[in-house]
C-alpha cells in the first residue's frame, strides 16, 4: 500500500500517513521499571552475562553518548561471540563507524534484528548489502524513547556505558576519565529495560548529583576502561572555510533575521555540522550587535552555544549529548545547561517537549525533493550513512525549518524528483536554502508573505532542480533492489520508507 | 563600475563553477601567481571551458594573464577567443610591457575582428609607479590595480595593517586614476581570517581615493562592498539634492543650510548611478 508520502510499504507493516497524525492516537506506557533486588556489583562482562541469563533471541540496548570511542558495544560483541548466542536483536541509539565487531556477528547471524537511529562506517556497509537477516529498524531520537516506553521496543538488557557511578548505583556523565556530559539518550532504558547494567570505570563513594538514578539499576559493572576519550569528542567542532558553505550561511543568517526569528526570548537549534556552525556564528553576531538574548539554544551542545550562554546571549542550554569537550565541561559547571531525556526532546506524546518550543531548526540533507521530503539516511545509490536521529523530531517541532545544502555535492545533484529514501516528510520542511538561491514550501503563504520584497532570490523546487541539471546533466536512474532489509519509523511508530539491499552492481 | 574583484585560480574547478554566486562585482580568473607552473595549461583550459559552457557568468570578467615575456602569453590570450572577457590584467606593468601587450592585442583585434580589448594595469613593482602616470593615461587603460605584495618585496619592507609602507604607491595610483578618470583598484588584503584588519584597510584606503578593492577569498567580500558602497545616509542626500535641483531647475541652491552647486549635483549623481549600479536602492 501506498503511504501518505507516496511510498509503498508493504502490507505487514503500519503505514506513515501525515506528522499530525499521531494526535489521533492515544499514548501507551508500560510501566516503569520497579526493580525490587539490590543493586549488584559486577567485575567482568561474563558475570553480568552468566548473572542476567542473556541468551539468544534477547534484545540488548545501548547508547551512543561515547561515539567512536565506546568501548563498552565492542566489549558486550566479544562476549557474544566468545558465547556464539545467536538471533539477538541489538538496541543501540546510534551505530558508529568504531563498531568494527557488531559486523562479523552480523555476518554470523549472532545479531539479526537492529534498531537504531543512525548508522555509519562498517556496520552500515554490512548491512546496506543485505547481511543482517532481519530487520533494521531506524528510528528518530523521539521516536525511540516513545518505542521503548510504548513497549514496541522492549528491552531485555540495557548496557549503559557511565562514566562515573556511586555505591548507590547512581550515575554521571559529567565526570570521570571518559566524562561525555549528558546521558540523555539513555533515560529511556533506564526506566523501562527489563535489566540496567551501568558500566563504569569510575566508581566513586556517592554523587551530589546525577542524571541516571540508581532506583533503576539492577547492576553496575566496573571495568578498566568503557571509552577512548579522543574518539568521544564529534570530529566536526569546526566553522567550515569553504566558501559555499559560508555562503549558504550567510544567507541564512540573513532570512532569519529578515523573517524577524532572531528577537528577544527566541529559541535554536542547528546540527554539528561546519556549515551549522557558520550559521550559529553568524546570528550570534547579528545577536551581539542588536543587543538581543535568546532564551535557549537546544540538542546536541557544542563550543558554539557553550560560548554564547557564557557571554549571555542565551539564558539556557538543553543538552541531550555533548559535542566536546567544552560542552562536557560547561554542562558540568553552569547551572544553566540543562540535560534534557531523549523523550523530553522529541518524544511526540511527551508534553511540552522542546522540540515543539523552536522557532527555528536548521538542518542538513543528503538529498531533498520536490514535494521538500528529506533524506539524511541513505546515499543515492541506497547505501546506509546516516538516519534521522533528530532530524525528524524538531523538524515537525520547530515554527521554522530550514534545511541547508549546497546544489551539489561531489558532483551529485542534492535536489531529486524523489528522493532515494525518506527520512522527515516533506510538510515539516518550510525552506531549503543552497547556495544559489532558496526555495520555500508553498503551504507555508505567511513565510512568501514575508519575504515577498526582499532581496532574498526565492526559486520553485523545480526551478532549483533545473539550475542543478543544467550543471551536472540528469543523473542516470539507480537500479533497486527487491530485498526489503528494514524501514524507517517516523516518530510515531508509523513507517515512512522502507531500506532496500543495495544494487550488486554498487557494490564494491 | 565596481567596488570589488575576487581572485580565483584558474585551476580551481569548484571555484570556477560557483564564480557567479559570490557577491563580488568582478572575478578575477588568475592564470597567473595563484597557478603553478605544471598547472598552466590546465587552468587555461578550465578558465575557457568554463566561459564557453557557462550560462550565468559573472557580471564582470577580468582575466589575469601571465606576463608578457613569459611562455604562456600567447596561448593565454586565445581565451579572448570566448568573446566573455571584459578586462584582461597585465601583471608586471611598466610601459614596455604595456607597449608589447598593446601590439598583440592590435594585431588580435584586427584579426579576429575584436572591440577594443581594455586593459587593468598591476602596479606592483617600482618602475611601475614611477611610470604610474604614463601608464594610466594609455588608451586601453581603464584601471590601476596597485600590487602590494610585489611591490613590498621589491622594496625589502614589511606589510603592515596601518599600511604607511605602501602611503606612497597608493596615492600615486590614486591620482594617477583620478587624471585619467579611470579606476583605482586597492591591493588585496592577505589576512583572510583578520575581519577588523581587513575592514580597516579597506576604509583606510577608500579615504584615500580608493574606488574599489580586490578580495583574494570570497568571505572578504562584505566588508569590502560594504565600506566601497556609497552609505544609506549619503544616498539619501544624494536623492534629495538631485530631486530638488530637478524641481527647481536651479544650479545653485541651499539644502540643509549647506550651498550645492554644479560639483556637488554631479557628485549626488554619480552616487545614485553607483547605488543603482550595487543594488542598493
Amino acid at each position: 500500500m501506498l503511504n501518505g508520502v507516496g511510498r509503498e510499504i508493504p502490507n505487514s507493516l503500519k503505514p506513515f500517513v501525515s506528522s499530525d497524525d499521531y494526535k489521533n492516537n492515544e499514548r501507551r506506557k508500560i510501566s516503569k521499571k520497579n526493580k525490587q533486588s539490590k543493586t549488584v556489583f559486577f567485575s567482568s562482562y561474563d558475570e553480568v552475562f552468566d548473572s542476567f541469563h542473556i541468551d539468544n533471541k534477547q534484545t540488548l540496548s545501548f547508547h551512543h553518548h561515547l561515539r567512536n570511542g565506546d568501548l563498552v558495544i565492542q566489549e558486550v560483541c566479544k562476549v557474544i561471540k566468545q558465547k556464539d548466542l545467536k538471533e539477538l536483536h541489538f538496541a543501540p541509539s546510534s551505530i558508529f563507524p568504531s563498531y568494527t565487531e557488531m559486523v562479523e556477528l552480523i555476518k554470523n547471524k549472532n545479531i539479526t534484528n537492529i534498531h537504531t537511529n543512525y548508522i555509519n562506517g562498517d556496520v552500515a556497509k554490512t548491512i546496506s548489502e543485505g547481511y543482517l537477516e532481519g530487520q533494521l529498524i531506524m528510528n528518530t531520537h523521539g521516536g525511540r524513547a516513545r518505542a521503548i516506553e510504548s513497549g514496541d521496543l522492549s528491552i531485555d538488557v540495557a548496557f549503559i556505558a557511565c562514566p562515573t557511578v556511586d555505591k548507590l548505583a547512581n550515575g554521571s556523565g559529567a565526570i570521570g576519565k571518559n566524562a561525555c556530559g549528558t546521558l540523555g539518550y539513555a533515560i529511556p532504558d533506564l526506566e523501562y529495560a527489563k535489566k540496567v547494567v551501568l558500566v563504569t570505570d569510575n566508581l566513586v563513594e556517592e554523587l551530589d548529583h546525577y542524571q541516571l538514578d540508581g532506583k533503576f539499576v539492577d547492576a553496575v559493572l566496573v571495568v578498566d576502561s568503557i571509552g577512548d576519550a579522543e574518539g568521544i569528542v564529534s570530529g566536526t567542532t569546526q566553522i567550515t572555510k569553504d566558501p559555499i558553505g559560508l555562503k549558504i550561511a550567510k544567507d541564512c543568517s540573513v532570512l532569519l533575521d529578515q523573517l524577524g526569528l532572531i528577537k528577544n526570548g527566541f529559541s535554536m537549534q542547528t546540527g554539528a555540522g561546519k556549515t551549522s556552525l557558520a550559521v550559529v556564528s553568524y546570528v550570534e553576531k547579528i545577536m551581539k550587535e542588536r543587543i538581543i538574548t535568546g532564551e535557549f539554544g537546544s540538542g546536541g551542545i557544542t563550543k558554539a552555544y557553550v560560548d554564547m550562554l557564557e557571554s549571555g546571549l542565551f539564558n539556557k542550554l538543553y543538552d541531550v549529548q555533548c559535542f566536546d569537550l567544552d560542552a562536557v565541561k560547561s554542562f558540568n559547571k553552569n547551572s544553566n545547561h540543562l540535560a534534557m531525556s531523549a523523550s523530553t526532546y522529541g518524544n511526540p506524546f511527551e508534553e511540552d517537549i522542546i522540540a515543539d518550543k523552536l522557532d527555528f531548526v536548521v538542518l542538513g540533507a543528503t538529498e531533498i525533493d520536490l514535494n521538500f521530503n528529506v533524506n539524511v539516511t541513505t546515499d543515492v545509490l541506497g547505501n546506509l550513512i546516516g538516519g534521522s536521529g533528530g532530524h525528524s523530531d524538531i523538524a515537525k517541532g520547530a515554527d521554522v525549518t530550514i534545511v541547508i545544502s549546497p546544489l551539489i555535492k561531489s558532483r551529485i545533484p542534492i535536489i531529486k524528483e524523489n528522493v532515494t529514501t525518506i527520512t522527515t516528510p516533506g510538510e515539516d520542511v518550510d525552506i531549503f536554502i543552497t547556495e544559489r538561491g532558496i526555495a520555500i514550501n508553498p503551504k507555508r503563504k505567511d513565510l512568501l508573505e514575508k519575504l515577498k520584497n526582499s532581496k532574498i532570490n526565492i526559486f520553485s523546487m523545480e526551478e532549483l532542480l533545473e539550475k542543478t541539471h543544467s550543471m551536472t546533466g540528469v543523473p542516470a536512474k539507480i537500479k533497486k533492489d527487491d530485498r526489503i532489509i528494514g524501514h524507517i519509523e517516523y516518530r510515531d511508530g508509523t513507517v515512512i520508507d522502507v531500506l532496500r539491499r543495495v544494487h550488486d552492481d554498487y557494490i564494491r | 563600475m565596481f567596488r570589488s574583484l575576487l581572485f580565483i585560480p584558474g585551476n580551481n574547478p569548484s571555484m570556477l563553477q560557483n564564480a557567479d554566486i559570490f557577491m563580488s562585482d568582478g572575478i578575477i580568473f588568475d592564470l597567473e601567481d595563484a597557478v603553478d607552473i605544471n598547472e598552466k595549461d590546465n587552468a587555461r583550459n578550465l578558465v575557457e571551458t568554463y566561459l564557453l559552457t557557462t550560462k550565468d557568468l559573472p557580471k564582470t570578467i577580468v582575466l589575469r594573464i601571465n606576463p608578457v615575456n613569459s611562455l604562456f602569453i600567447e596561448d593565454d590570450l586565445q581565451l579572448l577567443m570566448t568573446r566573455k572577457i571584459d578586462y584582461i590584467l597585465l601583471p608586471k606593468s611598466n610601459m614596455i610591457s604595456l607597449y608589447v601587450l598593446d601590439n598583440t592585442l592590435s594585431f588580435l583585434e584586427r584579426k579576429n575582428n575584436f572591440k577594443k580589448i581594455k586593459l587593468i594595469c598591476l602596479i606592483e613593482e617600482a618602475k611601475a609607479v614611477n611610470e604610474v602616470e604614463e601608464i594610466a593615461k594609455h588608451t586601453r587603460v581603464e584601471g590601476l590595480l596597485l600590487g602590494a605584495e610585489d611591490l613590498t618585496n621589491e622594496l625589502e619592507v614589511e606589510r603592515t595593517t596601518v599600511g604607511n609602507e605602501i602611503m606612497y604607491a597608493r596615492s600615486k595610483v590614486i591620482f594617477a586614476c583620478a587624471a585619467n578618470q579611470i579606476i583605482a583598484i586597492d591591493t588585496p588584503f592577505t589576512d583572510i581570517s583578520d575581519e577588523e584588519g581587513l575592514e580597516y584597510d579597506c576604509s583606510n584606503a577608500k579615504a584615500l581615493g580608493m574606488k574599489a578593492k580586490t578580495a583574494i577569498h570570497p568571505s572578504q567580500l562584505d566588508i569590502i562592498n560594504q565600506v566601497f558602497s556609497p552609505t544609506k545616509k549619503m544616498i539619501k542626500w544624494a536623492q534629495s539634492v538631485v530631486k530638488t535641483y530637478e524641481k527647481t531647475g536651479k544650479g545653485v541652491f541651499q539644502y540643509e543650510n549647506k550651498m550645492i552647486d554644479k560639483p556637488v549635483i554631479e557628485k549626488a549623481k554619480k552616487i545614485i548611478e553607483k547605488a543603482k549600479t550595487f543594488d542598493l536602492l
